[in-house]
């Protein structure tokens, strides 16, 4: 066996072969960046998708109406005590339905159009307002501006979520006479055009507008456009006066989704556009997300009680994980003797911090629920089966921070005459509690986002009321986003990312003061 | 780097401190090297040449250098971030340290052994055949399996393992693994054997072993061993160079530097006043 | 009298007493000790504190003993007595009626409730009133005892040469031990519950028709076989897979190998950020967003299909939830699980491996695949085993993207439901605790239990083996 000539620098097989391997490792190269690209994509499609509907929760359109408060009314002979007055919803619902009506005339004409009206605005927004009253009774008789957010489709189309419209200018009308069957004619020269244009390159995208409207609007009238002619126009009034067509600028909205699909209807649409233009609804901060309780009425919703009922449940969790969790990891690392028990308990714990959430569900129905009997759907129970997963979590941390304090620190205090306990508890402790209690931060951040035990104890159900205490009917913030994502109406959508950009913000929050923590005390030895 | 102004037979230019070395032409030739991490220098300006099958002792106390300065050989200070290698390394007339040198390449041509013996998590067979294979050296099957036995006879090992080829290469004792890493790096037929103190985490039985395949292995290769003990630098190498600080400091026949150094600094770390 | 003691809030004036108890005894230890250490002229073994400490123990173990008890049984034994008290005419109730009935008894006594016109239901409500107000002022009167008699005993063993604090100091390790042991409890109250559960469950449901049964409808029919169940878990686990080990893999390699300590210090942290994320949200990110555009998808892969004329029917499902979405997000969520701890096994492959490779010429990838990764199997595998055991247990993505049908389906744009899906499904109901339905989530329960433990063990003792093998 002899050896061949050694291979040199430059032997075409040797470069051409040393090309593949190359480009085989910039492959590689790219397949690991690929693979980084994609997670962090995920993450930012993820906080962009949520981000930009919570965005459009973040405010909501609330409506003013200016009503008499008329004792006969809210406050009849009778039923005129505080609690009553706090309690007549229908009472100042029927003067704020009445204040619109006064606004709009025409729909007082039939039933119809009351039905329409009186969904503007749901019945419980007044009850903010019937509770100022019933507050200051002196109020009663005199005038006052109740404020109520908008309906939720209401809202929604405001903000151009409800469905594709497509708006145009039209050109300046000469003419507009009222013509018979409550129909006017306008005309102008080429004053249609736009609308027949868009109507045109709507057709050619697809859209199918034999049964959408047309409506126009000017100033606050606004009427619903047929018989369109580059010239001229049929236009049924719908509010507001012939006037503001002669006078002022028209828009055209084109709806191509007919009237009976849609949750707004044209009359409606008609009387928001004529408020907003009277300046009697405006976009504001909707605080109502943080001071209100959870409602079947997106507008009317927020997610105080389930903050409340977080926090509760974080407590009980925080009482009984916290110290159980680091008294166990003192044991454990500075108390236990080497045997079967404490290995046992050592595996028991390493499992434990893997089983999944919802086995520790079915322990608290099981165990809290049905064996001890305690009451369902509350926080004290929450709690403690989140307290259940929690710990292993806290021992784990605590034990790794007991673990880096260096073994000196002991010797030192035992060589003074310290006991076992004196040691640990004013030297190691002490020393190891940055690294504890990032931990403790930690695994409260964990149960904080847990949703799926707490389905099965309860918590799930419908709660109106603020809880006042740890055994009150509850549910948190993760299980109030999951039974808002389950509602069907589309102005949940938002309302459930901007829960659950508050959900986060705790998150970041409690992880942020785990990193300051750890930036301020992070000690090496 | 200027190529162009090297000549290109290597051999004809004499470094400073070789005027005693034999006329053969050297291997390896390295010009006024600098090594630097970050800031700091740990090789200063030098310049050092191997002749081809011998073997070339570097010496000095630890810290000095001589690992960092063998790692420039073979370009595996590539792998560390902050390290940068200045000067030139001439092997066949080329730079080893132009950027139109392959360090995959040149490290085919120039093997290495480590301080730890370090088998690949896998079978012994493979550990030998996958330089052979990454190189594409071996045709086909026979090929690899003549390469595999070749290089675990040359390395002594072959009688030990070849009932069991297919047993992973940690199931080796630690002289084994050794002998098994001196095999991978055979197997890639290199011209160098870079060994770096090969011998440190062996008992001396297999310590002995290991200097006797190096001395066996001096027929074919050029060798270059970097080593603590100055026992073994005596029996194993013809030339030794001594290495203090980061800087050479002297460099000659093995027998000339133990008996009659020129430098009272090698005298002193020879006779064990520092290091 | 009494029943206005049934009304008591035992729960903080259980609490309150024994903080008034613990505090007393504490005082009256170390004023004694201090009086002995004034009076004598030796010196105490222990400081004084470690003497209040010692009679604060003996009054508290019995005071706290009181207290669980009282926790535990009270509401049992009040109600077993007021069963025993009913009229006849009560026997014919079923065990489960006898339960509705007696928690409604509680709730409208405890809530002060108008009881109504009901003469019985009234009657019975303050009968149980009396029971409970005469076991609260039972519990009060022990734990006053039990208190008072730890200290008072407790209190005379003091004395100067009384090693008050090598006893505190060994009930201090009692207490530790304790809580290191409600790791212990903990598990045996998963097993035992699941296990009483699923025993009462499979006396119903044979366990063979449960395990490899095909047909589940456990709301309406009370069809218990769970294969479409882990069939549906399975899939969707492995969609989740398919997503998250290579992505998880490449980063941790990247990471790892390629990345500078800058990148690797941003990147590391923001991947960390997706195992933080609470499942709920990666749950309404799927409804919202992945479901629909894995409906689109799937739509448009049809009309595809059709057009071409390669099938005349639509080939896939296309439902507005499906396995593919829930899978897919899922396996975003898991990513961090497998990138994490392979990241932490590639970094702990010694760089001498590495060197070797380098040193035979190999090239960065060629080291990686070849010597890194094989090295570091047994923790990459580890890693996968924990993703996937967390994959199975997940339940808010699965509950909210993966629907509700119980089918064996290879199209992942159906819906398939899972293990998970179920249990909530089943115990969400307001349905007694002897029912099959709620029994059958308990069943499932254990299967989870046990699938996902077996994974944990092997993957803990794949990785602690791995350490050994280079620490």
């Amino acid at each position: 066996m002899t050896d061949p000539a050694p291979s040199t620098f430059s032997s075409p097989e040797a470069i051409k072969r040393l090309k593949r391997r190359r480009a085989a490792d910039v492959r590689f190269r790219y397949y690991g960046m690929g693979a980084i690209v994609l997670a962090l994509g995920a993450l930012v499609m993820l906080a962009l998708s949520i981000g930009s509907q919570a965005v459009s929760a973040a405010t909501y359109h609330v409506a003013r109406y200016d009503v008499t408060l008329d004792r006969a009314v809210i406050a009849p002979p009778g039923e005129d005590t505080p609690e009553e007055i706090s309690r007549n919803v229908d009472g100042f619902w029927s003067l704020v339905r009445n204040n619109l009506l006064e606004t709009f005339p025409e729909a007082d004409l039939d039933r119809a159009s009351r039905t329409e009206a009186s969904e503007f605005i749901t019945r419980l927004a007044v009850l903010p307002a019937a509770r100022k009253v019933a507050a200051e009774p002196q109020l009663i008789g005199n005038e006052m501006t109740v404020s109520a957010p908008l309906n939720d489709d209401l809202d929604l189309y405001l903000k151009g979520q409800a469905f594709p419209e497509r708006r145009v200018r039209v050109g300046s009308l000469s003419s507009a006479s009222q013509q018979e069957a409550g129909l006017a004619r306008l005309e102008g020269q080429g004053a249609f055009t736009p609308i027949l244009s868009a109507i045109t390159s709507l057709e050619a995208d697809g859209a199918d507008l034999s049964e959408g409207s047309v409506l126009l609007t000017a100033g606050s009238s606004t009427g619903r456009l047929s018989d369109l002619q580059p010239d001229a126009a049929s236009l049924e009034l719908l509010t507001g006066t012939l006037d503001d067509f002669r006078s002022g600028n028209a828009t055209a909205r084109i709806i191509a989704l007919p009237e009976a699909q849609r949750v707004v209807s044209d009359q409606q649409i008609a009387w928001t556009l004529a408020l907003k233009e009277m300046g009697r609804i405006s976009r504001e901060p909707r605080w109502s997300l943080l001071t209100n309780s959870d409602s079947t009425y997106p507008e009317l919703a927020g997610g105080l009680a389930a903050l409340v009922g977080s926090l509760f449940t974080m407590l009980v969790t925080a009482l009984v994980a916290i110290p159980i969790g680091i008294l166990a990891a003192v044991y454990l690392e500075e108390f236990a003797p080497k045997n079967r028990l404490t290995d046992f308990i050592e595996v028991n714990i390493n499992n434990l911090a893997a089983v999944p959430s919802i086995v520790f569900g079915l322990l608290g129905a099981a165990v809290y629920l049905n064996f001890l009997g305690m009451p369902r759907s509350a926080p004290l129970v929450g709690g403690l089966v989140l307290a259940l997963m929690t710990f292993p979590v806290v021992i784990i941390a605590s034990r790794a921070a007991l673990k880096a304090v260096p073994p000196s620190v002991r010797s030192g205090a035992l060589a003074i005459g310290a006991s076992q306990m004196q040691t640990v508890f004013h030297h190691v402790v002490p020393l190891a509690a940055p690294g504890i209690f990032t931990g403790a931060i930690l695994g409260m951040a964990r149960a904080l986002g847990e949703t799926a035990p707490l389905l099965l104890i309860g918590m799930v159900a419908f709660v109106g009321d603020v809880p006042k205490g740890p055994t009150d009917e509850s549910t948190v913030m993760p299980v109030l986003i999951f039974t808002w994502s389950n509602n069907a109406e589309r102005a949940w959508e938002p309302m459930t990312s901007a829960m659950i950009v508050i959900l986060l913000a705790v998150l970041l929050l409690m992880n942020g003061l785990v990193v300051f923590l750890r930036r301020k005390y992070e000690r090496r030895w | 780097m200027d190529t162009d102004h090297t000549p290109q037979a290597a051999g004809t230019v004499t470094p400073p401190t070789a005027d005693a070395l034999p006329a053969a032409a050297p291997r390896i030739d390295c010009r006024d090297i600098n090594v630097f991490y970050g800031p700091t220098q740990a090789i200063h300006n030098v310049s050092l040449s191997f002749p081809d099958r011998a073997v070339t002792a570097l010496i000095g106390p630890s810290g000095c250098g001589k690992s960092t300065f063998l790692r420039c050989l073979n370009r595996m200070n590539d792998t560390i971030e902050s390290c940068r290698v200045d000067g030139q390394i001439l092997m066949d007339g080329q730079n080893i340290n132009d950027h139109s040198i392959d360090a995959v390449l040149l490290r085919s041509r120039v093997g290495m052994v480590f301080q730890k013996p370090n088998p690949f998590p896998k079978s012994i067979f493979d550990n030998i055949a996958y330089g052979p294979r990454i190189h594409g050296l071996a045709s086909s099957r026979e090929d690899l399996d003549a390469i595999v036995e070749k290089s675990l006879r040359r390395a002594g090992l072959w009688e030990e393992v070849k009932d069991r080829l297919q047993a992973p290469g940690t199931s080796l004792s630690g002289g084994q693994q050794q002998r098994l890493c001196i095999a991978r790096a055979i197997a890639v037929r290199p011209e160098v054997i870079l060994m770096d103190e090969p011998c440190s985490a062996l008992d001396p039985v297999a310590t002995a072993r290991i200097e006797e395949l190096i001395d066996e292995l001096r027929k074919r290769y050029c060798i270059v061993i970097v080593t603590h003990s100055m026992q073994q630098a005596a029996r194993v190498s013809q030339r030794t160079a001594f290495f203090h600080l980061g800087n050479l400091i002297e460099m000659g026949e093995t027998e000339q530097i133990f008996t009659n150094p020129r430098e009272k600094r090698t005298e002193d770390y020879i006779t064990g006043r520092f290091g | 009298m009494l029943q206005q003691l049934g009304h008591l809030p035992m729960g903080w004036l259980l609490i309150a007493l024994i903080a008034v108890f613990a505090s007393i005894a504490f005082f009256a230890g170390r004023v004694r000790a201090e009086r002995i250490l004034l009076s004598g002229e030796q010196s105490l073994h222990s400081r004084p504190n470690y003497h209040g400490y010692f009679v604060a123990m003996w009054a508290l173990v019995p005071a706290v003993l009181v207290a669980l008890a009282y926790a535990i049984g009270a509401e049992g034994i009040s109600r077993n007595q007021l069963v025993s008290e009913l009229p006849p005419a009560f026997d014919l109730l079923s065990d489960a009626e006898m339960k509705t009935y007696l928690d409604s008894v509680a709730q409208a006594a405890l809530a002060r409730e108008d009881t109504g016109t009901d003469l019985v239901f009234t009657a019975v409500t303050h009968r149980y009133l009396e029971i409970r107000g005469s076991l609260n002022i039972g519990a009060l009167a022990l734990m006053v005892i039990g208190a008072l008699g730890g200290l008072i005993f407790s209190r005379r063993r003091l004395g100067t040469s009384f090693r008050a604090r090598s006893l505190v100091e060994r009930g201090m390790e009692t207490v530790l031990f304790l809580c290191a042991a409600v790791a212990i409890a903990t598990t045996v109250g998963i097993v035992t519950s699941l296990l009483y559960e699923s025993i009462q469950f499979f006396r119903a449901v044979p366990i063979w028709d449960f395990l490899f049964g095909t047909r589940w409808n456990a709301q309406t029919e009370a069809e218990f076989g769970a294969l479409p169940l882990f069939f549906g878990t399975f899939t969707i686990a492995l969609i989740a897979m398919l997503v998250a080990a290579p992505i998880g893999l490449f980063s941790a390699i990247y990471l790892s190998e390629y990345a500078g300590p800058k990148a690797r210090g941003w990147i590391k942290p923001i991947l960390e950020i997706l195992a933080g994320i609470p499942t709920v949200v990666y749950g309404f990110f799927a409804l919202l967003v992945v479901a629909p555009a894995v409906r689109g998808l799937a739509i448009w892969i049809n009309e595809t299909l059709i057009n071409i004329g390669l099938t005349t029917e639509p080939l896939l499902a296309a439902q507005p939830t499906s396995a593919l979405a829930a899978g897919l997000v899922m396996g975003i969520m898991v990513i961090p699980f497998v990138s994490s701890l392979s990241d932490d096994v590639i970094n702990a492959v010694p760089q001498t491996l590495r060197d070797g490779a380098y040193a035979l010429g190999a090239t960065k990838s060629e080291t990686v695949r070849n010597v890194v990764v094989p090295a570091a199997l047994p923790g990459i595998i580890a890693a996968l085993l924990l993703a996937v055991s967390r994959a199975i247990g997940e339940t808010m993505i699965v509950v909210m993207a993966a629907g509700k049908s119980a089918r064996i389906s290879m199209d992942p744009t159906s819906d398939l439901t899972t293990i998970t899906v179920q249990i909530v499904s089943l115990m969400t109901g307001e349905t007694g605790f002897d029912d099959p339905k709620t029994l059958s989530a308990f069943a499932l329960g254990l299967v989870l239990f046990a699938v996902t433990l077996l994974f944990n063990v092997i993957a803990l003792r794949v990785v602690q083996k791995y350490r050994e093998k280079y620490d």
